[in-house]
This record gives C-alpha cells, sequence and structure tokens, in this order.
C-alpha cells in the first residue's frame, strides 16, 4: 500500500457514477461487527432518502471458530432511488474482512463488482482457515473485479491512537473503518452514524473517539486512494410523502401487539420462551412496560403458550411467539385454545427445519404445520406477513380476528421479514381500527358459555371476577349452549361443524385478494410470506420485458379470501413460488382444482429475483436469449 | 363485605362422576366446606387443573374453572395470577399430572412463589387411565404396565417441592377431614405457592395405599404431626421422637434422648434444608410419617414484583405513548 501516502499529494479528481440502484454486502468474521456496519449503512441510506431492503445473514453459532468459513456472518443491503423490493439477487460491491467471507461470499459478487478486502486478514494462518491453497490477492483469480484492498488493521490503530481504547479492543473500530470506507463510496452521509457512537457508546467516551475516528479514517482512505477514486451515487428515492423509519420484522410485530392491545384496549400479554428467530420480539416487549405490557419468560414453550391461554382466560389480549421447534411443543395447548374457544395470538416466526435445522435461515415450510397441524379436527385462522413493516398492520389484522371470533389465530412471519429491514411509512394512527369486544356481563339468567353470537358464532366472554358468570371451561367436549362436558355423537357432530363454519365465516371478513394484473396476462403468480418482494420486482422486470402478468400476495391462508377460486380460475398458468417444497400449491391444487405449478426452494436463502422471472418466461414459453436478470450497467 | 356462603353454594349442578368410595369425595366436600368461610367471593375464585382424576375438580366447584391439558395447570395458572393478582387461585393436580408429565411446570411455579395453591392428590397410581404405575408408586410394584414390578424410584413430592425451594409445603390426607381443613386455611393464607400434597385412596386400583396411616392401630404408630414450635414426639405414647443426626433427622425412642436433643419443629426456618430433613423421614407411606406444614416462610411473590415493574415504568416514564414508540429509533421526511 506504498501509493497510498502517495495519492495523499496528488489525488486524481474522483470520478462520480449515478446509478439507480446498488446491491451491498457486508462480510466477516462474526466478531468483525458485520451486522452493525450494515445497520448503519443502512440507517444512513434511510435518512439519505434511499428506499432499501436489507438481508442479514449471520451463523448459528454465536462465535464460531475465528476465521473459519461457518463463522462469516454477513449483512446485504439494497439502496435505490425507486421503490425497490427486496435485497437484491447479486452484490455490486462486497466488503470482505477476510479469507473465509471472501471465499463465502465471492461466487455472488457481479462479474466487475467492488471488492474491498482487509488486506491484512489474508495471513497464512487465515488463508489456510479460509481453505485457499494460494493467496487469492496475489494470483489472478480477483482479476475480473475492482479489488480495493486496505490494510485495515495498521489504520484502524492509528487512527485509535490516543482514544484511550487500547489492546485487542484497538481492533473492535475496525468495521467502522469498512463502514467509513464505503461512505466513501457510496457517497453516504457520516453524520447519521457519527450521531448513533455518540448515542451508543456515550458511556464510554473512549470508544465514541475511537469508533469515530476508525469511520473517518475509512472514508480519508477512500478520499486518498487511487483504487477508490470511482464512486458511485443512489440518488433519494421518488417515495410516497409522510414520515418514515427503518424497521425490522420483529421490531414491527412487537409495536403492532403495542398497537393491537390498544385498539382493543385490553392489557398485551406475552408468553414466550427464548428461540431464534422470535427471541427479539421478547427482548422488544419487555423494553416497553411502561405500556402496561406484561412478557413472561415461561421455562418452556408449552408453560409460554400455557400462560398465554390462561392470560387470555382472565381477560388479556394473550400472545405467544416461538419458531418451528416451539410451534410443535405448543400444538396441544393451542388445541385447547381451540375447545375453549379463547382469543390467543401465536407468532411462528419460520425458519429451516426439520428439528433444529436452520435456525438463522429462512424456509416457509410451517404452513401447513400451521393450517393442520393439531389433533382432531381443529381450524384456526392462519395469516402471514408480506413484508417486516407489514407485520405492524398484520398484528392487529390477527389480534382483531381472535377477539372477533374467540379464537387462537397462527400469524406467520420468517427469518427473512423478522431480521430483515425497510423504510416504513408511519400510518396516522387516529386510522387504526377499534378491535374491541366486550366482555360477557351477567342479564340475570343463568349464564350459557358456549352459546354463540348469530354472526360471528363466537362464545361469550365471561372473565374471572365478574359476579354472576361463574362457570367452567376445559378441553372435553361441550355441550352447545350450556358448555357442560358431553360426549353425544349428536353434539360432537354439532360442535365440530359450528367450530369449522366459524372459522370458514371469517372469509366474508378480510379484505379479496387484490390481483395486479395486465390486460390478457396468461400466468399469475400467487404468493405468500416473505417471498413478496421477489415476486414484485421479477413482475416490474417481466414487464419492463414486454411480458404480461398478474400477481397477488395471500395475506389470509385460513380461510382464503373469498374471490380467492375465481382468480386463481381466471388465468391459463398459475405459479406459486414458496420456500418450501409446494405447501400452498397442495392446499390451492385441492381446493380449486386448478393444476397450479410450484416454484419452490429450500436452500435456506430467499429467491432471487431472476429465478422467479425465469420461471414465468419458461411457463409463457417466451425464449431467454438475454440474461433473465435486467443488467444494472 | 363479603356474601354469605355455605357448602352448597359452591357445589355445581354437574353429577360429580368419580368411584364410588374414591377419596376425591372427601377432598371435594372439605374444600368446598373450607371455600363457604374462606371469606372469598366466588366470583374471584378460580379452579385449575390439568388431566387425570384429580382434574375434573373443576367442574363440581361452583367458581370459575378451566380443566386443562395434562401436567399444564400451573403454566395456565401462571398466567392467570401474573395479570390478575386480584384473585384466588387453585390448582387441583395428581401425582402422574404434577410430578410426571406436568414436572416441569410444578418446579417452575414453586421456584417463582406464584401465589398459587397446589392441591396434589397423591394416590400412587394412573387412575384415570386404568392403572399404571406412577412417579409415586412404591418400587416393585405390580400393574397392568409393570406385570415384572416397578424399577423406578419414585418421587417423594414434599422433598421435591422443598427442592425447589417451595415457600409453603405441607402434607394432609383425605380422611382426615379437619386436618385437610387446616391445611386448606394455612394454604389460602399463605403468600405465594402453597404446595399441598394429599394423600388419597384410590379404592379401585390402589386401595388401601394408605393403610399405614389410616388404619385405627396403625394410624397412632405411624403419624407424626408437624406443629410448629412443638418438639416433634409421636406414637401411641409418645415413646418416638426426632433428633438431628450427622445431619439427618432421624427416629430415635424419646427414652434414649435428653430433651434438649429433640428437635422442635420450626416451619419458618429459612433454610429449606430443615424442612427437606423432615421430609426424609419417610419415603411413602409405609411406617412413621411426617404429616402437617413442613415450611411456611415468606418470600418475594412472583406477581407482586412481576406488576411493580409495570407500576415503575409508568412512573418513571409515563404512560406508553404509541406515536413516540414507533418513531424511537429516528425518523425521516418524504416531501
Amino acid at each position: 500500500m506504498s501509493d497510498h501516502t502517495a495519492t495523499l499529494d496528488s489525488p486524481t479528481p474522483p470520478e462520480t457514477i449515478r446509478l439507480d440502484k446498488v446491491v451491498i454486502r457486508f462480510a466477516g468474521d462474526s466478531g468483525d461487527g458485520m451486522q452493525v456496519a450494515g445497520n448503519r449503512f443502512t440507517d444512513a441510506s434511510a435518512a439519505f432518502g434511499n428506499d432499501l431492503a436489507t438481508l442479514p445473514s449471520f451463523p448459528a453459532e454465536i462465535r464460531a471458530p475465528a476465521g473459519t468459513l461457518p463463522g462469516v456472518s454477513s449483512f446485504q443491503v439494497q439502496i435505490a432511488d425507486f421503490d425497490i423490493l427486496t435485497a437484491g439477487d447479486a452484490p455490486d460491491c462486497l466488503v470482505a474482512m477476510n479469507p473465509a467471507a471472501l471465499k463465502a461470499n465471492l461466487a455472488d459478487l457481479r462479474q466487475g463488482g467492488t471488492l474491498v478486502v482487509n488486506t491484512e486478514a489474508f495471513d497464512e494462518r487465515n488463508l489456510a482457515k479460509a481453505g485457499y491453497e494460494k493467496n487469492p490477492l496475489e494470483d489472478s483469480s480477483l482479476d475480473g473485479y475492482r479489488v480495493i484492498e486496505a490494510p485495515m488493521d495498521a489504520l484502524t490503530k492509528e487512527a485509535v491512537a490516543g482514544s484511550g481504547v487500547s489492546g485487542r479492543d484497538v481492533l473492535r473500530s475496525k468495521n467502522f473503518f469498512a463502514l467509513g470506507l464505503l461512505g466513501w463510496l457510496f457517497h453516504r452521509p457520516l453524520e447519521p452514524t457519527q450521531t448513533w457512537i455518540a448515542d451508543k457508546f456515550a458511556k464510554n467516551p473512549p470508544v465514541v473517539t475511537a469508533n469515530t475516528a476508525a469511520l473517518k479514517a475509512g472514508w480519508n482512505f477512500g478520499f486518498t486512494t487511487e483504487a477508490a477514486r470511482t464512486t458511485f451515487e443512489v440518488k433519494p428515492a421518488k417515495l410516497s410523502p409522510g414520515t418514515y423509519t427503518n424497521v425490522t420484522g420483529n421490531t414491527a410485530l412487537a409495536w403492532g401487539l403495542i398497537a393491537a392491545a390498544q385498539c382493543a384496549k385490553l392489557p398485551l400479554f406475552y408468553g414466550s420462551y427464548p428461540i431464534t428467530p422470535a427471541s427479539d420480539i421478547l427482548h422488544e416487549l419487555a423494553r416497553h412496560k411502561n405500556f402496561g405490557v406484561r412478557t413472561f419468560q415461561a421455562e418452556d414453550e408449552i408453560a409460554a403458550v400455557g400462560s398465554a391461554v390462561g392470560a387470555a382466560f382472565a381477560g388479556n389480549l394473550a400472545v405467544t411467539g416461538t419458531s418451528g421447534p416451539g410451534m410443535a411443543l405448543k400444538s396441544e395447548t393451542v388445541s385447547l385454545a381451540i375447545a375453549t374457544e379463547l382469543p390467543l395470538l401465536v407468532v411462528n416466526v419460520q425458519r429451516g427445519g426439520p428439528s433444529t435445522g436452520l435456525p438463522t435461515k429462512p424456509e416457509q415450510a410451517d404452513l401447513l404445520f400451521a393450517m393442520f397441524g393439531r389433533h382432531g379436527e381443529a381450524p384456526l385462522p392462519v395469516l402471514a406477513i408480506a413484508t417486516p413493516s407489514e407485520a405492524f398492520e398484520m398484528a392487529i389484522e390477527a389480534a382483531r380476528l381472535a377477539l372477533k371470533y374467540m379464537t387462537p389465530v397462527i400469524l406467520l412471519s420468517d427469518n427473512h421479514i423478522a431480521n430483515g429491514s425497510e423504510p416504513w411509512r408511519l400510518p396516522d394512527l387516529s386510522t387504526l381500527p377499534d378491535i374491541s369486544v366486550p366482555f360477557a356481563a351477567p342479564d340475570g339468567g343463568t349464564f350459557l358459555p358456549y352459546s354463540r353470537d348469530l354472526h360471528t358464532f363466537a362464545r361469550p366472554w365471561a372473565i374471572p371476577g365478574t359476579p354472576g358468570l361463574e362457570h367452567r371451561i376445559g378441553g372435553l367436549e361441550k355441550e352447545a349452549v350450556t358448555g357442560n362436558v358431553d360426549y353425544e355423537p349428536a353434539n360432537h357432530q354439532l360442535m365440530t361443524d359450528s367450530r369449522a363454519w366459524k372459522i370458514a365465516n371469517i372469509a366474508n371478513d378480510i379484505p379479496p385478494v387484490v390481483v395486479n394484473a395486465d390486460q390478457e396476462a396468461q400466468v399469475l403468480v400467487l404468493g405468500w410470506g416473505s417471498t413478496y418482494g421477489a415476486i414484485r420486482a421479477a413482475a416490474n422486470r417481466l414487464r419492463n420485458r414486454g411480458q404480461k402478468v398478474a400477481v397477488a400476495h395471500l395475506r389470509h391462508l385460513n380461510p382464503f379470501p373469498a374471490n380467492l377460486g375465481e382468480v386463481v380460475r381466471a388465468y391459463r398458468h398459475v405459479l406459486i413460488p414458496e420456500l418450501n417444497t409446494g405447501q400452498l400449491l397442495k392446499l390451492v391444487r385441492a381446493d380449486f382444482l386448478v393444476d397450479a405449478v410450484g416454484l419452490n426452494k429450500v436452500s435456506g436463502v430467499p429467491f432471487r429475483v431472476a429465478e422467479i422471472e425465469e420461471k414465468v418466461l419458461e411457463m409463457l414459453g417466451v425464449e431467454q436469449t438475454t440474461p433473465a436478470e435486467g443488467a444494472m450497467q | 363485605m363479603t356474601t354469605t356462603y355455605t357448602r352448597a353454594d359452591f357445589q355445581t349442578d354437574q353429577e360429580v362422576r368419580w368411584c364410588p368410595g374414591c377419596g376425591d369425595y372427601t377432598i371435594l366436600a372439605a374444600v368446598q366446606n373450607f371455600m363457604a368461610g374462606m371469606g372469598v367471593e366466588r366470583h374471584n375464585i378460580v379452579f385449575v387443573s390439568g388431566i387425570g382424576c384429580s382434574s375434573r375438580f373443576p367442574y363440581y366447584m361452583n367458581t370459575y374453572g378451566f380443566h386443562s391439558i395434562h401436567g399444564r395447570a400451573p403454566a395456565v395458572a401462571s398466567g392467570i395470577v401474573a395479570t390478575r393478582p386480584d384473585l384466588s387461585v387453585w390448582v387441583v393436580t395428581g401425582d402422574g399430572d404434577a410430578l410426571s408429565i406436568g414436572g416441569n411446570h410444578l418446579i417452575h411455579a414453586l421456584r417463582r412463589n406464584v401465589n398459587l395453591k397446589i392441591l396434589l392428590f397423591n394416590n400412587q397410581i394412573y387412575g384415570l387411565t386404568k392403572g399404571q404405575y406412577s412417579p409415586t408408586s412404591e418400587v416393585g410394584k405390580l400393574t397392568k404396565s409393570s406385570p415384572a414390578g416397578t424399577v423406578d424410584w419414585p418421587f417423594n413430592p414434599i422433598s421435591l417441592a422443598l427442592g425447589a425451594e417451595a415457600s409453603f409445603a405441607a402434607r394432609t390426607i383425605d380422611i382426615d377431614r379437619n386436618h385437610t381443613t387446616e391445611i386448606l386455611r394455612r394454604a389460602h393464607e399463605h403468600k405465594g405457592t402453597a404446595f399441598v400434597e394429599i394423600y388419597q385412596n384410590c379404592n379401585v386400583f390402589n386401595d388401601k395405599a394408605f393403610l399405614q396411616l389410616t388404619g385405627k392401630e396403625e394410624r397412632a404408630v405411624n403419624r407424626i404431626d408437624l406443629i410448629h414450635g412443638q418438639p416433634i414426639i409421636f406414637g401411641p405414647n409418645r415413646e418416638n421422637t426426632v433428633v438431628w443426626d450427622n445431619g439427618a433427622a432421624k427416629i430415635v425412642p424419646t427414652d434414649s434422648v435428653t430433651a434438649d436433643r429433640i428437635i422442635v419443629h420450626d416451619e419458618r426456618h429459612p433454610d429449606p434444608s430443615v424442612a427437606f430433613a423432615l421430609s426424609r423421614l419417610s419415603h411413602g407411606p409405609y411406617g412413621p410419617t411426617p404429616m402437617g406444614i413442613f415450611r411456611a416462610v415468606e418470600r418475594p411473590v412472583y406477581e407482586t414484583a412481576f406488576n411493580q415493574q409495570l407500576v415503575e415504568a409508568q412512573s418513571k416514564r409515563g404512560p406508553g405513548d404509541l406515536a413516540q414508540l414507533i418513531r424511537s429509533l429516528g425518523t425521516w421526511e418524504v416531501a
């Protein structure tokens, strides 16, 4: 890096390339602070006004052996000057803090893309750990990329000197060096990050000084380095007017639950047991006790849902949250909530399975489990969140159905939504719906806990402490109306039918599925959950190529919107992309007898837009003479 | 001013469906009688149960009731108490329900000291599934699922509860209604989890399991009444007593020791190992068996601290403002 000092004397004028979007991936060891760097870059971009979407990826181990492939943690963000829908298929710029990060991510980097490496991490030991026989920085293997080599350890040490931070802690500022350099390359303002550092480490002034110095050193390194002469600028996006924040799905979900409780005029109870990737909902809710939020960290998943059922009986908006393995354990208690007809929200942040599976990777493989994973005839509403910010309103919608219909509701999220983030235009809180329901009140007559509302078929919710409404509920079959234990054949048939009808009737109380269709479109792409962005982006690309498509996305999976049958029958082709082996596909085919086709993937990573685009072209019989993915530059 | 009740006010119109002669009937009568005079409004009482013969109990109590699922009653009840400390919440469970499938919830309720009254009907057998051995069945027991005799070492429920640092642990027996009533009263008055083991005869699948404590002569010989502040002496002629011996409690002839060596029962001893030592005097109802309150100490009650945190958060930060919350991560304006 001898040219580093040389360029100080005679920097060539920088060249700025305008882009409409760019995809950046920060990759390093799990201890390298890549999630922090990615999040800071994201927030700076949000403050700058870009539209964006993020996709963090981290190992299931807290600290896998340093320098190894399993220890690589990454954070991908796409920023754009228009409304984008995904974190991008392939990075345009890759930051590799060590050889393992390079090895694990290089294949994804676009040809001709920018590669930022920490040269000092490419020593013999780290190269060996990553399985490199030769140093890729010294052979021709990186010839197809623009490589910016930075001796980050030395430059960070130099910058941090005098801050008061010493010893091994000095190198902890390295991620801010990388962030500063990226700030130069992509014209990001440094102020939001400086403010964040000052706030975050307020109790430790030397760390504020060190991180700020490293950030600036990174930026200055870019300014003075020949290889970094060319920079990129992505102008602010033209988003709808309003106030925005950048939010992850787990945070939006936690806030949505708090909002739902206010809309329901009930205290919120969240019973949960720590599990990846749902724990952040518990963490977020536990911080907001001043909202009257009660979080109960139970001894296990069964107690988590059990406590929530108890809280529901006692008159709370009761919620339990978990991921797949926890759903399996909660199954019996969810059935109890169906039999006792109590309002309960069950959040499942899906991850790869079976068993412990891929705890930190997304998958949509719990749909059929949500639909049918209980003993007996035990239907309940199933909803799915499509994007991180949508978690807010979906939490309210799930609560609305639970309370109005006195039923447990399963709300599906996944690891992509939970940890991914996007700008969220803040809603006008005065427009949030009133979802409150009255508790049963004594009317002088005999209380009948299993009498039903004629419209919703919901039973009355009589909470302990109400004089005159003393009653018993439980898992044994109930006699209609009285709620007494009853095993008579005709009664069980009636009760089974009543429970089924109650849920099926919800189809009349949810919005129809909205189809975004071109005239004469022959293919409908139908999705649910976190594939939303990839499907919409694929549709945009197809339209740019002159193809006609229709897209629709389901938020309500049980019951389906009343118009879904009509919609799927209206197209010659129905394509259902899912991160599973074809679960919505089975339901749609079974319910509507249409020859829908699946596009299925279970590799622990979201769809690339191009995968969906190519599949649609294939179905339409279009020759793919040009690469499906629209070239960016 | 609370309503004046009689036992009949706590009876429901549901036919009681335990086997004729079941010990559960006596316990039900004792509980209904006790509740009539407990001084708590009927609508503020909740019975929660799991699965098993004993767990049908809520259907026969004219209070709020929740017959939940196998082993989970302490979890369901914890959700009720945590959010509604105004209620008097009782859990009715059995040896299989509480100690086998629900063991985890039991120990965690005890550890937290949730204000629950847990009545464990111990009949040392699975009744509702028709006669398999339970986690309190004696070693070698012949049942349908152990035709060659069980090889499982049984739990001592009081020892287990004390191991989980139960703030209140007591044992009584179905046929002794006065004793049961007195223990119910103390459990009700206790602040925190009250664990009450009730020896209960299953006359169909495990009849006379408690003969050593119910037979007229056997009872006089074997029953050790634990009375706070009293020296522990028992037997028809007070011929046996309990002393400390090498760190453990031991039964010795009264006349073999000086009076100052006899253990004076202290249910309020802060160290649970004292009560634990007494619980080790028996392992099942097969000889001298302590009855009564092993431990009754005050320690912080779960839902009090749990709800206090909400009060403190509100007094420090004010009631939650949703508009502020959704702006808390920083915002930007798009014109």
